[in-house]
């Protein structure tokens, strides 16, 4: 059982090395090929030619993280429809109502969230 | 020779013989799209294009190679290196990963792998750290701020992408690939599911950050988004992903929607030509929509964008795949 298995997803671990092989070739090539001169002015942070303010590692807008939080909920929600959906045909309207009530439960929230304003950008 | 090809190393090289013989298309394809995209616009603004390096300017993507190879690899002081050089490596390799799994014709999958449409949605999931790491290791306002708003937009995205992809899913009864195609013998999808092919042309036009939802790069506020520090081939690498997963989403709404390497009516004039093509001709025509809708559409603003998907297409894809659980569960349609 394992071999085949193993087999099957044997070439994606060539594909990584071959791409992974590609990556670094390019990059080392450019190295190695390209004259390199750094100076202090070409290697200070881009800000539109003014020396760069402050560090860049501060408070950013909580609504990114809030945009994180929902796509978890909604991704696993996804995760578990793809076994559910390939196998509705065996499963009867047992099956098929317990994803319903699932899903109902979950778009309860989805629309407190809506209602909250956890969606809106202003 | 048979001895040969059966032994661990005959297998070895057979599959980086496969690998290679799918990858090195995909390259040159990817090196061709950009000539395209800059052909297409330009005839769409009554331009010539690039028409210098070579005829019809189809040395163009060489010679740009070339002079990106030759550029100085600037790596930013405030930078952490390892990951700064890590990131767009990361971004290429899942671009070309997700490769393994696509069914070029009947049986033609290099990896034919038997949940091959969650594979392809993890490593498209996967993508979203590549653009992460490149704006945090920069350290650079805009880098961060691009790659905030890019990894937002495309987590948003991915929802919807999801459910529709599971709609699909419903129809066929299989995760692989191959079978996904095989079960459009009769219909193509995008017939029956038609507003699901659109939500998901639409998805993925945000999900390769294209335009009109090209705000990431965004190049009037955020210069160039969340590579905005790279340059040389670190920043060829970064080019190269995002056009190979343009091929590649393509390739996928094709898998999905428009019965993949099989023809449009399975008669005489039609079945002569291999399935490769009729794969490639579909992603061409895909890709041309892509360049057709850059040509067309203003971009949106954030807002706006985040609205649509998340109160637009999400509502819209949940309840349509209910509906299309319902109908099928109620027609006994479903596949067994």
């Amino acid at each position: 059982m394992t071999q085949p298995l193993l087999a099957e997803y044997f070439p994606i671990l060539v594909f990584l090395a071959i791409a992974g092989g590609i990556a670094l070739a390019m990059v080392g090539g450019s190295l190695l090929l390209a004259r390199q001169k750094p100076n202090a002015e070409k290697l200070s942070a881009y800000e539109c030619g003014f020396e760069p303010f402050d560090d860049t590692r501060r408070r950013f807008d909580v609504r990114f993280y809030l945009v994180a939080i929902l796509f978890i909920i909604f991704d696993l929600e996804v995760a578990f429809l793809f076994p559910w959906a390939v196998s509705l045909g065996g499963i009867g309207w047992f099956g098929f109502l317990s994803m319903i009530a699932f899903l109902g439960v979950l778009t309860v929230g989805f629309i407190y969230e809506w209602r909250k304003g956890a969606l809106d950008w202003e | 020779m048979d001895g040969f090809l059966s032994t661990p190393i005959g297998i070895l090289a057979i599959t980086i013989a496969q690998t290679l013989a799918l990858l090195v298309p995909v390259l040159i394809a990817v090196a061709y799209l950009t000539l395209a995209e800059r052909k297409v616009l330009a005839a769409m603004q009554l331009r010539k294009g690039p028409n210098v390096v070579g005829p019809f300017g189809l040395l163009q993507p060489f010679a740009d190679a070339l002079k990106m190879l030759m550029k100085e690899t600037i790596v930013p002081s405030g930078a952490n290196r390892f990951l700064f050089i890590l990131a767009p490596m990361l971004l290429f390799m899942l671009a070309m990963l997700a490769w393994a799994v696509i069914p070029v014709n009947d049986g033609w999958a290099i990896a034919d792998i038997n949940v091959g449409v969650l594979y392809l949605f993890a490593i498209s999931s996967l993508g979203v750290y590549g653009i992460i790491i490149a704006g945090w290791a920069s350290n650079s306002k805009y880098a961060f701020l691009g790659a905030l708003r890019s990894a937002a937009q495309m987590v948003s995205y991915e929802v919807s992408m999801g459910f529709v992809i599971v709609t699909v899913l419903l129809c066929v009864g299989s995760l692989n690939l191959s079978e996904v195609v095989r079960a459009q013998q009769n219909v193509w999808f995008f017939i029956p599911l038609f507003p699901m092919f659109v939500i998901f042309f639409i998805s993925i036009l945000a999900e390769t950050n294209r335009a009109p939802f090209d705000l990431p790069e965004g190049e009037s506020e955020l210069v160039a988004g969340f590579f905005v520090e790279y340059s040389s081939m670190t920043f060829a690498l970064f080019f190269l992903g995002e056009y190979a997963n343009m091929i590649l989403m393509s390739a996928l709404t094709t898998i999905l929607f428009l019965g993949g390497w099989l023809p449009p009516v399975a008669v005489e004039p039609f079945t002569w030509i291999p399935g490769p093509i009729w794969f490639a001709l579909k992603i061409c025509l895909c890709l041309f929509v892509f360049i057709w809708v850059r040509a067309t559409f203003p971009r949106y603003r954030y807002d706006q964008l985040m609205r649509l998907g998340w109160k637009v297409f999400l509502p819209f894809s949940l309840v349509w795949l209910v509906i299309t659980a319902a109908v099928l569960k109620l027609t006994g349609w479903l596949p067994a």
